[in-house]
């Protein structure tokens, strides 16, 4: 934290509570510059279509173009004719599609089972932590292909199979805030008044417990997204839809001679998933001030 | 000493009981959910099928039974190390993953040990100037190998050291048809697993820097530092003997909680150096719907996992007295 956050933090005391943490984002740089970044690329996602009209795996010039090669397409054109820039602004929709989805379904599940053990304990917390270090041990990526295999590789099924191979560290973060939190006297409280489990896990503690979380689903947005690409390069992706992962595959072939096609998708996925990790960092800042120097 | 490893050791094996027979449901459940079964896998490689032959085939299997008796025969098999067989292959799928089994383990450990050394080193480094501009430049690197994909790193290292300097060859693990022996054997072996092992270790590189930095900053307010500074000991002595070996444990944990996506990693890399290993060869199970050799690559990968967390728990009790057995 720079003196002129601290000064702007103790003049803001008095302040609403919303207030202060409003100014602490905007005084941490670190999320800036990664919220910068990341509304670049939600923006390529939601007007792609206005932003590069027409279908990006259509044939629109010779093949392999140089970047600069020919202004009409300034980051030149793959081994089909097709043109790289339209594919790299389509290909951040996937990403952020397949990335967003599947830490969704990852989070859903996790908050889940990382509440009922931590508020539960007891035998209900030692039969689901099995559980949970039964998918920790599982190799994440293998068990995503396998489940990609069960099905076909589409957007969904892929986002459906990180999802579910990616919950058990939210579980276990749930689980720690909701073991330290069940005893706090708010709770204690709650439950004196009669107020039902259900109740206080939902509208008591569940506020409460959400800052780590938001931390962690930021750093599985990123993940999410670099498992994808990695499918994809796999070439098991769905055929229809433009991905970054999908674009280095096939430029692959390429290396030797035109290794622009791969890595200008590399470098757009890695500006991606730094721009999530910053976020997620500059979130820890702010959330967690016991870790501020 | 000898005692409370073997009590560590003990613990253990009776926790990891469980989850392995868990893993096992798992992948039986996995392999009940794959599309077709073994009597369709082999009638497509045979090319003829009646109705009346993939009857027998599926009364042969036992795929005519329940779920459950199917699970019974399935774990009876297991105990007899028998993980069904591959048609494709033409070979039982123990053989075949044992077979590549050695090559992945080899390029997961020379991955892993390259990135416990330049992790630690750079985290040392990072922790040692904290705030001065070498940690603000190593922050940086640092973050930007965790966000990049490690095929693509693997991929840029190809381009660089292999096609522009043309240093180092980017394709299987060994000059095919080269017959050498000796020093020049392991030479040309060292030289093949440079580039994907450095495609392996980038993102965990970037974990293990950041972990070290940060446990390396917590450990300076112990008290245990402010006595060894008060007895006089060198600081670079107080920082390798008492300030590295305490951040070191929580590293070992993660490393531990990590393997899984080492060998996760693996498949994606193997793929693209052409490296004969273990995640190939589930790629090319899920390309030929071979399930049974993808479930006993999912299988046993999960019990290298349980394994290597083993060794690291005996590891904990000897760097941390306080691990009680």
């Amino acid at each position: 934290m720079t003196v002129d956050a601290q000064l702007a933090d103790l003049g803001s005391r008095a302040a609403p509570r919303q207030g202060r943490r409003l100014r602490a984002f905007l005084h941490n740089p670190t999320f800036i510059a990664g919220a910068v970044i990341l509304g670049f690329f939600v923006f390529l996602a939601l007007f792609a279509d206005w932003i590069c009209p027409g279908d990006p795996q259509d044939m629109v010039a010779q093949p392999v173009l140089w970047p600069g090669q020919d202004m009409q397409f300034p980051l030149g054109t793959d081994s089909l004719g097709r043109d790289v820039l339209s594919n790299l602004v389509y290909g951040a929709r996937a990403s952020l599609l397949v990335g967003v989805s599947a830490a969704s379904i990852g989070l859903a599940i996790g908050m889940v089972v990382g509440a009922l053990a931590g508020y539960f304990g007891g035998r209900v917390d030692a039969l689901l932590m099995r559980l949970v270090e039964l998918f920790q041990t599982t190799p994440t990526f293998l068990l995503v292909v396998v489940i990609v295999a069960i099905r076909e590789p589409s957007l969904s099924t892929i986002a459906l199979a990180i999802g579910l191979a990616s919950w058990p560290t939210v579980a276990r973060l749930m689980r720690a805030q909701f073991r330290s939190l069940r005893e706090a006297d708010f709770v204690m409280a709650a439950r004196s008044l009669g107020y039902s489990s259900t109740r206080i896990i939902v509208q008591e503690i569940l506020p409460n417990a959400l800052p780590p979380v938001i931390v962690a689903a930021s750093v599985m947005i990123a993940n999410a997204i670099l498992t994808e690409a990695g499918l994809s390069f796999l070439n098991m992706r769905d055929a229809n839809v433009v991905s970054w992962g999908g674009m280095i595959g096939d430029g692959r072939d390429l290396l030797r001679t035109a290794w622009f096609l791969t890595a200008l998708p590399g470098a757009a996925i890695a500006m991606a998933v730094l721009s999530l990790n910053l976020v997620g960092d500059g979130l820890n800042d702010i959330l967690n001030p016991r870790n501020e120097p | 000493m000898g005692r409370r490893i073997a009590a560590t050791l003990r613990r253990t094996a009776l926790h990891a009981g469980p989850t392995v027979l868990g893993i096992i449901v798992l992948d039986f459940l996995l392999l009940q959910l794959m599309p077709g079964d073994a009597a369709d896998v082999i009638a497509s490689e045979s090319g003829v099928a009646t109705a009346e032959t993939m009857a027998a085939l599926r009364h042969q299997f036992g795929l005519d039974q329940t779920v459950l008796t199917q699970l019974l025969n399935f774990l009876g098999h297991l105990a007899r190390l028998d993980l069904g067989y591959s048609p494709r292959y033409n070979m039982p799928v123990l053989d075949l993953i044992l077979q590549r089994l050695p090559g992945t383990l080899l390029l997961m450990t020379t991955a892993l040990s390259l990135a416990l050394v330049i992790g630690i080193a750079l985290g040392s480094v990072m922790a040692a100037w904290a705030g001065k501009w070498p940690d603000r430049i190593l922050s940086v690197v640092v973050l930007l190998l965790y966000s990049m994909p490690g095929f693509w790193v693997g991929l840029m290292a190809v381009v660089l050291f292999s096609v522009k300097l043309g240093w180092l060859p980017s394709d299987s693990n060994m000059t095919i048809g080269a017959n050498l022996s000796g020093w020049s054997m392991i030479v040309d072996r060292a030289r093949h697993l440079v580039l994907p092992a450095l495609a392996l270790a980038s993102f965990f590189v970037a974990v293990y820097a950041r972990l070290v930095r940060t446990s390396m900053l917590e450990v300076q307010r112990q008290d245990f530092m402010r006595t060894a500074q008060a007895k006089g000991l060198h600081p670079f002595l107080i920082q390798l003997r008492h300030a590295l070996r305490n951040a070191l444990i929580p590293v070992t944990t993660v490393a531990g909680m990590h393997l899984g996506n080492l060998l996760g990693g693996a498949v994606v890399v193997e793929t693209l150096f052409g490296w004969p290993g273990m995640g190939r060869l589930a790629l090319e199970a899920v390309l030929a719907r071979d399930f049974s050799v993808l479930l006993g690559v999912l299988l046993l990968s999960s019990l290298l996992v349980i394994l290597a967390n083993m060794l690291i728990d005996l590891l904990h009790a000897w760097l941390d007295p306080r691990v009680a057995a």
